[in-house]
């Protein structure tokens, strides 16, 4: 075990990919000679060389549907969006094509792609920079989603998402990218679709996905000084999902909130909030409440932007409302 | 010469079709541009072929046999012949969804292209994809796309695929004329250029996209499209399949041997409405128009004369050429039509290549996944991944 940052463990990921597969590739906005414009891919071009770590021009579209169409010839694409926001330009190529192929063509031509980067807001980057994308992709049955929150995670689950043969989509943070923790030195591949309870409470469930994981424990921590402990409950995988874990924590404290960055409409949360009353009906003692992103696009003023985004105040009190 | 047009002849005479003229193994050469007798005879063969498959699928559009969109080809067979019929069987093609004759040039069966455009079992995409996404990757078609311009991307990358692999096979990429103003089309001309890939991009330019005259929304005329990115720009006579034939024969041999991408304005016209609910002249070209044209540039008529005027063909020749290509086309649709529709069972497989062992993929409570009911296990096999467009066989 190493200590890495988020970054640096995304990066061990690639390399611990790139080095036992030839047939994977990074591409993407500045992904080479700039060294990732977050400097995800730092040292790579060095050491892989311009065939396998390619500089794309500011073209979503075309460079997405280009690592589509390698993927369907047999390569493993990791296509880097510099963040998802720009990837709304790509969408037709990872809904129509990616998405579809396999299902179009019978099962005669897969996409083992990885499209990733960051989603979410970061610090007043205001409205087209500060979105996250995850509803849009997983919507389209096709594509599966991970959000790593942690280092260990970024590795295990981008090292997953490389190996599976469909379109994943590894949505990170970019305030995540700084963030240090305990990474596994040898080759570590986290399956998809094992969520992780990220704190054992049992008084409620705060079930949540990505960078809001951080909020979570924030929630909790502040929870415990009353004296109410929560489970937290990171999805880690939304494509596929850990039902059973979802079912499992609910059973135990028979009370939920759904944490989320996105909006409200037809978010994550609206989904997990669906799936716990079809099947789990009878464990609720409340109903499941959200806490999501203020329905409006991301203001650039400090104090609306605070206001916008979901907090781990807003957690205790949904949390409060349903104990 | 003679060694030229035998690998000529015998690739041209390696469709599925069952043969037109192999009757004659000392067949005179350099009949017409040094095609041979048989050469010449089975392009013909091939584009009647075509031409008799997609008057089927009308008939068969009419009586409800077949549903949906479903837009034909007929007026643009030589296109067909000339472009794809020169290719070896790992050269990946791709196009729109004007797609049953590239289909059947490529190597899919008429009896599977039809199954398909049933939405039967037996179909080259089992009834999942329909007339616009045909695909068979082991004959390196690699579909069959439905969103105007998407497909180039995905084109741009096959040509990628190649060179990352260090192979020699070239993509050529299918478009209509219509798909140039799309931004798919500019990045994907532009990339190709960068990195040289190994695509001839083609457009059929049949002058309109949908009802839209091509002159009515480009700025410059199609020869300029591609200026901007350095990527050589030639016009061919879409309704001349031997000069068509002869242009992709020559090109994907350059390209192969490092030539870099190439665009073509291959001049054509479609005979047809738009789709089964456009009329086949419409509101936006007048009968006058479509009538001369096909008068005049049917490409199937313009081969079947100069082969006539050369006494390369006999009208009983052509009569025999033509009733087998029916039989053909007829055997076809009973085939379809016998084929089974596709298993209820199977409504959730192929959606993902790998079932995870872990978590629930889908989410409306039937189709379960691991442990669950309907969600078709790890599928596919190695057809899309493993042997990529071509697989192994060389015409």
């Amino acid at each position: 075990m190493a200590e890495l940052t988020y970054r640096d463990a995304l990066n061990a990921a690639m390399c611990q990919e790139m080095d036992r597969d030839d047939s994977v590739f990074l591409m993407g906005e500045e992904v080479a000679e700039y060294d990732g414009a977050y400097k995800v891919s730092r040292g790579m071009l060095a050491r892989y060389g311009d065939r396998r770590v390619v500089d794309s021009p500011i073209s979503e579209l075309g460079f997405a549907g280009l690592c589509v169409g390698a993927a369907t010839a047999g390569l493993r694409p990791i296509c880097e969006f510099m963040t998802f926001n720009f990837s709304f330009l790509a969408l037709d190529q990872v809904i129509n094509n990616a998405a579809k192929m396999f299902y179009m063509s019978n099962g005669q031509i897969s996409v083992p792609i990885v499209f990733r980067g960051p989603t979410g807001a970061a610090l007043q980057l205001s409205a087209q920079h500060s979105q996250a994308c995850e509803t849009y992709y997983v919507h389209a049955p096709g594509v599966k989603l991970v959000t790593p929150a942690t280092p260990a995670d970024a590795k295990g689950l981008l090292a997953a998402a490389i190996r599976d043969d469909d379109p994943v989509a590894v949505m990170e943070g970019e305030l995540l990218y700084n963030v240090r923790g305990e990474v596994p030195d040898e080759e570590y591949v986290i399956p998809l679709g094992v969520a992780d309870l990220k704190r054992s409470g049992g008084d409620v469930s705060i079930i949540t996905h990505g960078k809001m994981v951080h909020v979570a424990l924030q929630a909790a921590t502040m929870l415990a000084r009353d004296g109410i402990e929560a489970d937290v409950l990171d999805l880690r995988s939304i494509r596929p999902l850990d039902v059973d874990a979802i079912l499992e924590t609910v059973a135990r404290t028979n009370r939920a909130v759904y944490l989320e960055e996105g909006w409200p409409f037809a978010g994550v949360g609206a989904q997990i909030v669906a799936l716990i009353q079809e099947e789990a009906f009878d464990d609720l003692d409340a109903p499941v409440m959200r806490v999501t992103q203020a329905d409006v696009p991301m203001p650039y003023a400090k104090n609306l932007e605070q206001l916008a985004k979901p907090g781990a105040r807003g957690v205790v009190e949904a949390c409060r409302r349903v104990l | 010469m003679p060694q030229a047009t035998k690998e000529m002849e015998s690739r041209v005479s390696n469709g599925d079709r069952s043969g037109a003229a192999e009757e004659q193994d000392d067949a005179p050469v350099d009949i017409i541009e040094g095609f041979t007798r048989d050469a010449l005879h089975g392009l013909l063969a091939d584009m009647l072929l075509y031409r008799r498959f997609e008057e089927k699928a009308e008939e068969a559009y009419a009586i409800g046999k077949i549903g949906g969109f479903c837009h034909l080809h007929i007026g643009q067979e030589g296109l067909a012949a000339g472009a794809i019929r020169p290719l070896r069987a790992d050269d990946p093609v791709i196009t729109a969804y004007r797609d049953h004759t590239q289909a059947i040039a490529k190597g899919i069966t008429p009896r599977a292209a039809m199954a398909e455009l049933y939405g039967r079992v037996d179909g080259c995409s089992g009834g999942r994809g329909g007339s616009m996404h045909l695909f068979d990757p082991a004959v390196g078609f690699m579909g069959g796309h439905g969103i105007v311009g998407g497909q180039i991307p995905i084109g741009a990358g096959l040509g990628w695929a190649i060179r990352y692999r260090g192979d020699d096979q070239v993509c050529v990429c299918f478009m209509g004329d219509a798909a140039v103003n799309q931004g798919a089309f500019l990045e994907s001309l532009n990339m190709s250029a960068i990195w040289q890939l190994p695509v001839i991009y083609v457009v059929e330019n049949n002058e309109y996209g949908m009802g839209t005259a091509f002159s009515r929304v480009s700025a410059t005329e199609m020869e300029a499209r591609s200026g901007a990115y350095g990527i050589p720009a030639h016009t061919v006579n879409g309704q001349d399949v031997l000069e068509t034939y002869r242009f992709f024969e020559d090109m994907a041999e350059r390209v192969r041997g490092g030539a870099g991408p190439q665009f073509v304005n291959a001049e054509t016209y479609r005979f047809r409405g738009h789709s089964m609910s456009d009329p086949v002249s419409g509101t936006y070209r007048s009968k006058e128009e479509v009538e001369s044209h096909v008068q005049e540039q049917d490409p199937i008529r313009i081969l079947r004369d100069r082969l006539m005027a050369a006494d390369l063909l006999t009208q009983a020749e052509l009569e025999a050429m033509d009733a087998e290509v029916r039989a053909v086309c007829e055997d076809a649709a009973e085939f379809a039509d016998a084929s089974p529709l596709p298993d209820p069972s199977t409504l959730y497989d192929h959606v993902y290549a790998e079932i995870n062992e872990h978590g629930r993929l889908f989410l409306d409570g039937r189709g379960q996944g691991p442990g669950g009911t309907a969600g078709g296990g790890p599928a596919g096999g190695p057809g899309g991944t493993a042997g990529g467009p071509g697989g192994d066989t060389h015409g």
